[in-house]
């Protein structure tokens, strides 16, 4: 049986990772290389590192990072931010990227997606959907959860699955960094909507939160960051609690 | 030890050369037939679409070499399914190393397989020292083999299937050992460290 993911994820600005609430006020949280060390050694399913730098040598900085980070770990590790042809995935996948996260670009030309699951395959195309609630409707967030757009979240899942998304990150801006727990009732949703994984994220507060986002909130896989970065959960402790409240996971 | 890792057009051979070092070997990424003849040991490697890898292997001359190598010889993911008689996806023909075909993952179940899934029916030196009890390792596929007699690891999805073969020299493992945590380290130090 496939065991449930535990993801840390690093947010990473010019080389460091940062935290911040409802996707502001970032804070300095440590080395990303040194970061997924840590976390491989402690258990983690994988690795997610999403880049927020806006520079114009950002491609080049990043794939030196993404290299340093690959080298020193032994899990699945997804990279993202800012990609939005072939040839940014390719970079990012001969530095030692698995899988990358696309975002902004997708939602602003659907097409990439087919032609990067066509190059690269499904299973290395993760569609990170940022989404918030606007007059009770869920809607698309991009650029970093500032930009609102016309898209409604779950039709654009299903479009972008039968483009060939292999894997969803869903992160509830609503959620984010608030501590109180996982989108659960929006996961479900889309859990049951697609045929592919969903990785649920924002909103990480206690152990309880996880036991809660994989029993009634049907992910696949659960992504934090501040819990971890912060060391309020370990991922150790996190895994054992979810095996004693008969959650199928990698000890 | 010379490990020659076969590049082609088929995804990240970088994480295969990051856990060889931490092995303390140092690979050489080659799609050179007579760098890949010579070596100690060959991994083939594969991320993406089994008809335009063919095709590629085709071109580098490959395609005839790779059945005719002597050492010992792995393959990973789409290499375990390059190395079967043909796969379904779009109906690519294969090296023939395993008279298997290679079919697409029922849709009853969410596809691509993608996570840590338990190994189990382990047997040979391939997997000396893994502990059954606690064998997870990192899948990420949409097509797969069947049970058959060259099976030398199980795994479940639905229903059982291969997660690995071994016919000879030929080993091959439809999971990653390269981003597989410890067990995967040690199925590759095994495979290093194979009598011939």
């Amino acid at each position: 049986m496939l065991a449930k993911r535990i993801i840390p994820c690093l947010d990473v600005q010019n080389g460091r990772t940062v935290k911040g609430t409802n996707f502001v006020n970032l804070k300095d949280a440590g080395d990303p290389v040194e970061q997924g060390k840590i976390y491989a050694d402690q258990g983690a399913d994988e690795l997610v590192f999403l880049d927020i730098t806006a520079t114009v040598e950002k491609r080049k900085i990043l794939a030196d990072l993404v290299f340093k980070v690959a080298q020193g770990i032994n899990i699945p590790f997804s990279v993202g931010g800012g990609i939005s042809c072939v040839e940014d995935v390719s970079v990012l996948l001969n530095a030692g990227a698995d899988k990358v996260v696309i975002n902004s670009a997708a939602v602003e030309d659907p097409s990439i997606i087919e032609k990067l699951a066509k190059q690269f395959g499904s299973q290395c195309i993760v569609l990170a959907v940022d989404t918030k609630v606007v007059e009770g409707i869920n809607k698309v967030f991009v650029s970093g959860g500032r930009r609102q757009t016309a898209r409604e979240t779950l039709s654009w899942i299903k479009q972008a699955y039968e483009a060939g998304a292999g894997e969803i990150i869903l992160t509830s801006i609503d959620h984010d960094g608030t501590k109180n727990g996982f989108a659960t009732e929006l996961t479900a949703r889309v859990s049951g909507l697609v045929p592919i994984p969903v990785v649920a994220s924002g909103g990480a507060g206690s152990m309880n939160h996880f036991v809660d986002i994989f029993q009634q909130g049907k992910s696949d896989a659960a992504l934090a960051a501040s819990i971890f970065h912060f060391k309020e959960v370990a991922i150790k402790d996190l895994k054992h609690y979810l095996s004693q409240n008969d959650i199928e996971v990698r000890l | 030890m010379k490990v020659a890792v076969i590049k082609y057009n088929a995804g990240n051979v970088q994480s295969i050369a990051f856990a060889l070092n931490r092995l303390g070997l140092d690979p050489v990424i080659t799609d050179n037939k007579d760098i890949i003849g010579s070596a100690d040991r060959v991994i083939f490697p594969g991320v993406g679409e089994a008809k335009s890898a063919i095709s590629y292997l085709d071109e580098l001359g490959l395609l005839k070499v790779i059945p005719s190598l002597e050492m010992p010889f792995l393959g990973i993911c789409l290499g375990m399914q390059l190395m079967c008689s043909s796969s379904s996806e779009n109906d690519a023909k294969g090296l023939n190393i395993f008279d298997e075909q290679v079919i697409k993952i029922l849709p009853t179940n969410k596809v691509p397989h993608m996570g840590w899934n338990a190994l189990f029916d382990i047997k040979g030196a391939l997997y000396k020292g893994v502990d059954q009890k606690n064998s997870y390792v990192y899948f990420a596929h949409s097509y797969f083999v069947r049970l058959n007699s060259l099976t030398n690891a199980k795994t479940d999805y639905g229903s059982p299937f291969s997660a690995g073969l071994e016919k000879n020299n030929f080993y091959a493992v439809q999971f990653h050992p390269e981003k597989s945590g410890d067990v995967g380290q040690i199925i590759l130090k095994n495979f290093i460290e194979l009598e011939k």
